[in-house]
């Protein structure tokens, strides 16, 4: 109880003081802000990324690949094989219409509005059930594309990030030209990156045939995605993979993400090396400013506990007001900010927005603490052992 | 430099204090080569583009194929000097994971316009021989331990042959460097276009884009708009860029990893400056009577100046040295483990620059004490003191 009672005296008194040592002390706070708000930003790719991905990925929804071929874009499958997916068991029903929308994948070429340079934007030729296929998708503005008509509906995002794709405007790719007609929303998936129109109309522009390259489906249920992978893989007249929508996005978005966290913790890891030693500094400094009332203390009966003890938490506190700023900071600045990069995996580009979470905030507090908290410790130490008559001699 | 000795031991004057603010320019140093390397590793096609090469792709985009059919059309424009084409196969060795770039070319063609690769005579006529031969890049033989006649199958994620298969299996018949310094530029493997064209399942006669080199006295730029010329209103149009324009637009895809990287390397020299700034500050608070005895021993003002300055440009310059040699080493390491897929590099460049900001960093340190140093009047200094 008395040592408790020291250690508040102390904390206290040490607290009142820090004024005097402003420069030093907010020397620590920045390099601690900096720390986290440089953790927050880079990881909050990652988190954004993985949402927006995760976003569009039903467990619900099958999505039938060529085999081998890992991504809609290197995939190609016929109208025969489209068909047997159609036929396949587990697959949901409307009435006697399975709800299915074989799919066409391709690229073209729009400027970014951030930069004014190229990007691959996905551009998707769809059938009428797509909307019934995939949850939460809808028109928000305009209408939907009439099939057989050279009209496209855009996602939102890349409504925002490319230029040229505002309602009721004209674009042209290629030989052809296209009215957009409207605006789709995803819950913030990646669909919302891509351009659609008509499947059959895609196919004509694009010289494909009757070749699809992806079939998505509808399962009667959760459990119906093995009944139907059995059943395809059975089947000696298509070659597929067979995957959930959740599965097939996830798989898209590892490397990129994965890469990410790659260079986001080490980074965040040698920059708090770095703060450490700011903080070192900052207390040891602290301590020998304050030798003569440490030693003061000490002659007054103060025990080496209470000393020590102060002296973390004045670091400790130091350590998480910069990881507050720097967490506040990363949230107004970069929270919501829209980018879009290139997925290699489908070789075009998806929209995300950075997502500064509560989980991120709170692993850059947790990093501030440990800086705090190691950047005190020796100074500490080495206050509860300043021998007392030397100190008070020295000044 | 007479007055080494002086810097150097009240540099050392509180030696916990220095060697802190040491390792805090060594981690800003070494975050410095590592962030510059992953910057080089997303600008990496703009590293070896060559002024004199141009790229022509189909408008619509660069996954578009185009007719092999053009190359003569292309060979005939005047200043032209030679023309091969591309095809991007999407291929991976074993596990999906060990992916890297692997082009169906004609050799004689592909080396005539990439001249700075280097292959052995009795490799290149092996290869141009062999219809399944290959031949791979040394950074690429060294991960996977591959050597000359060893056969090897890659699965194709695109191209399925005609019998229905994806592996495509060839053998090693050479094994080639480059000319161009830097990682990156013998990550790849090409085989023999003729073998790929009659065996793949579909897309037989295309080819997925043309590099040309043109003429020395040959303008790129009137080049680029006669070959565009040329096929403009057919069936595939064509856009033509130089070699240098296409890498940085492609770059950019990834969106301006340039910017992040000079944006987390402001915050990490921001902080750096304060640390150091504040130790030579109070550094120079606890030695005014000292400095002043200097003055009174008949130091100028200037040398009183330099010698304070002169010792944070050596702390700087201690950890400066300290973390770039850890980084250097460290992205050796990581580009022999990892290169083929993130060909990570610290370039000259990056040397100078981290030269340029060390002795900025030390001057903005060092000067403001440096001046308080040079102003103190000799009988304040010792009153204060």
């Amino acid at each position: 109880m008395k040592s408790i009672r020291q250690i508040l005296a102390v904390t206290l008194l040490n607290l009142r003081n820090l004024p005097k040592r402003v420069a030093a002390s907010v020397v620590a706070v920045i390099g601690v802000a900096a720390v986290v708000m440089v953790f927050s930003a880079v990881l909050s790719m990652a988190t954004g990324f993985e949402r927006t991905m995760t976003a569009a990925g039903a467990d619900d929804t099958a999505v039938i690949l060529r085999s081998g071929s890992t991504a809609e874009l290197n995939s190609g499958l016929s109208n025969e094989q489209a068909l047997i997916v159609a036929n396949a068991p587990g697959v949901l029903k409307d009435g006697d219409q399975p709800v299915i929308s074989a799919e066409l994948y391709v690229i073209v070429d729009l400027e970014k509005k951030a930069t004014g340079t190229e990007a691959n934007v996905p551009f998707r030729g769809v059938q009428e059930s797509a909307f019934a296929v995939r949850n939460n998708i809808g028109i928000v503005e305009g209408r939907m594309f009439e099939p057989g008509k050279n009209e496209i509906i855009v996602g939102r995002a890349a409504q925002q990030e490319f230029r040229g794709l505002e309602l009721d405007s004209v674009i042209r790719f290629g030989k052809n030209e296209w009215s957009v007609v409207g605006v789709f929303e995803a819950g913030g998936g990646v669909s919302e990156s891509e351009l659609w129109t008509d499947v059959r109309v895609l196919q004509g522009a694009y010289r494909r045939g009757n070749s699809f390259q992806s079939v998505r489906v509808r399962l009667e249920s959760v459990d119906s995605i093995g009944a139907l992978r059995e059943a395809l893989e059975a089947d000696p007249r298509i070659d597929p993979d067979v995957s959930t929508e959740r599965e097939y996005y996830s798989e898209q978005s590892e490397a990129l993400s994965t890469f990410i966290k790659v260079i986001g913790y080490p980074l965040t890891i040698l920059m708090s090396i770095g703060a450490i030693f700011g903080a070192l500094n900052t207390m040891y400094s602290s301590v020998s400013v304050r030798g003569k009332e440490i030693a003061t203390l000490r002659a007054l009966g103060f025990g080496p506990l209470p000393v020590m003890v102060s002296t973390i938490i004045e670091s400790t506190l130091l350590a998480l007001i910069g990881g507050l700023i720097g967490s506040v900071a990363a949230f107004l600045i970069f929270n919501g900010f829209q980018v879009s990069t290139l997925n290699f995996a489908n070789f075009s580009q998806v929209v995300f927005d950075f997502a500064v979470t509560p989980d991120l905030i709170r692993q850059g507090l947790v990093a501030a603490l440990v800086i705090g908290v190691v950047g005190g410790l020796f100074p500490a130490i080495r206050a509860a052992r300043m021998p007392v008559a030397l100190a008070l001699r020295e000044l | 430099m007479k007055y080494f000795g002086l810097i150097w031991s009240n540099a050392w004057r509180k030696k916990i204090r220095t060697s802190l603010t040491i390792l805090s320019v060594f981690v800003a140093f070494l975050l410095f080569a590592l962030l510059s390397a992953v910057g080089y590793a997303f600008g990496v096609g703009a590293n070896f583009a060559d002024a004199e090469r141009l790229i022509v792709i189909n408008k619509i985009t660069l996954i578009n194929p185009l007719p092999i059919a053009y190359q003569n059309r292309i060979a005939a424009t005047p200043g032209v000097r030679s023309v091969t084409h591309n095809t991007w196969f999407g291929g991976y060795y074993q596990d999906e994971r060990n992916q890297f770039a692997q082009f169906p070319v004609d050799p004689e063609e592909y080396f005539s316009v990439y001249s700075e690769l280097v292959l052995p005579d009795e490799q290149f006529e092996a290869w141009r021989k062999n219809r399944t031969g290959a031949i791979v890049g040394q950074a690429l033989a060294d991960q996977y331990g591959w050597e000359v006649g060893d056969r090897i199958p890659i699965q194709a994620t695109i191209w399925t042959k005609a019998d229905g298969g994806r592996s495509w299996e060839f053998d090693i018949e050479g094994i080639f460097s480059s000319k161009t310094a830097g990682a990156g530029a013998t990550t790849f493997m090409l085989f023999q276009y003729d073998y790929f064209d009659e065996a793949r399942a579909f897309g037989n006669g295309t080819i997925g884009w043309y590099v040309l080199r043109v003429d020395p006295d040959a303008d790129p730029v009137q080049v680029a708009d006669a070959i565009d010329q040329q096929f403009a209103n057919s069936a595939n149009e064509t856009e033509t860029s130089t070699e240098e324009a296409f890498a940085a637009s492609f770059a950019k895809q990834y969106g301006d990893i340039g910017l992040i990287v000079r944006l987390i390397l402001a915050a990490v020299f921001f902080t750096l400056l304060l640390v150091a700034g504040n130790t030579m500050s109070q550094s120079v608070r606890e030695r005014i009577s000292e400095l002043a005895v200097l003055k009174t021993l008949g130091f100028t003002d200037m040398s009183v100046l330099w010698t304070v300055l002169a010792e944070a440009l050596l702390i700087l310059a201690i950890g400066a040295i300290l973390g770039l040699g850890v980084g250097w080493l460290a992205v050796e390491g990581l580009n022999s483990q990892f290169g083929t897929q993130v060909p990570l590099y610290l370039t000259p460049m990056a040397f100078v620059t981290a030269f340029v900001i060390m002795v900025v960093a030390g001057i903005l340190s060092g000067i403001m004490p440096a001046l308080q140093a040079m102003r103190l009047t000799i009988t304040d200094a010792l009153a204060r003191g």
